[in-house]
């Protein structure tokens, strides 16, 4: 099998510069926030306005004694358990335009992790549009269960798709861990090849 | 003319379309979506005037739900 050549502290020595904002701390942003604190990424910057409610154990990393916690200050805890040497810089508020460029500004790459279609809409036009040079990696399809393979991976300039583009959430096609784990996992995942390039 | 649309050659009897044309053409009638020709951005208000000819390279990208 072909290495990639880094050890785990190089890996770690390469990503502790590094700022990855996080659009969204649901199932995907809270789960890729925290694949990427275990692997040693210096800088997290999180947006979200909202609250831990039961319905988000399902699938979100947030635990029971968390519900009715702002989602921004308990994923900040949640990934200062598990690594001491991540930045983690929140942000309280339901994202427009105007503050996806100020808030991400300094970011090197930003994860799209919204659960509506309006709002994935309304980020990726405003990135793609506004900052084209910024990398932008979106979770695009992960409702259900089974169906592994229909997860896929594809690159569109700067926009970095992970997801399989289908399955819209619905009150009989719900949005379920395995699954939006997988997607959220495969964001990092391409986060960490795009900063380790 | 030959256009590349979401990564795959695809063939049609005109010498231009506008994306609003080729959304159309594929059946693409899911109300949220990103279009782009050659990595330019074109948001909905601007898809009846941004033309398509042979060589471009297209992406429709449908916005869904779920995270």
């Amino acid at each position: 099998m072909k290495t990639q050549g880094l050890t785990f502290e190089q890996i770690q020595e390469k990503l502790s510069g590094k700022r990855v904002g996080i659009a969204g701390a649901g199932g995907l942003g809270s789960n890729c926030a925290i694949a990427l604190a275990r692997v040693g990424l210096g800088n997290l910057v999180i947006v979200d306005f909202d609250v831990v409610s039961e319905g988000n154990l399902n699938r979100q990393y947030y635990f029971h004694e968390q519900i009715g916690q702002k989602k921004v200050l308990a994923l900040k805890e949640n990934i200062q358990r598990i690594s001491r040497d991540v930045n983690v810089e929140i942000h309280d508020l339901k994202l427009g335009p105007d503050d996806i460029l100020r808030i991400f500004n300094a970011c090197d790459v930003i994860v799209e992790a919204f659960d509506r279609a309006d709002m994935k809409q309304m980020i990726l036009e405003t990135v793609l549009g506004e900052v084209p040079n910024m990398p932008i990696v979106a979770g695009l399809g992960m409702a259900g269960w089974g169906d592994n393979e229909s997860i896929h991976f594809r690159k569109e300039g700067m926009l970095y798709i992970c997801g399989d583009e289908k399955n819209e959430i619905a009150g009989d096609n719900p949005p379920l861990a395995p699954r939006v784990g997988m997607v959220a996992n495969m964001q990092a995942n391409t986060v960490l090849e795009i900063l380790l390039k | 003319m030959k256009i590349t649309l979401n990564n795959r050659e695809e063939i049609f009897d005109a010498d231009e379309l506008t994306i609003n044309d080729l959304l159309k053409i594929k059946n693409y009638t899911f109300h949220l979506m990103i279009t782009k020709v050659n990595g330019k951005l074109f948001r909905k208000e601007e898809r009846d005037k941004a033309k398509i000819h042979d060589g471009d390279n297209v992406a429709v990208i449908h916005m869904i739900s779920g995270g």
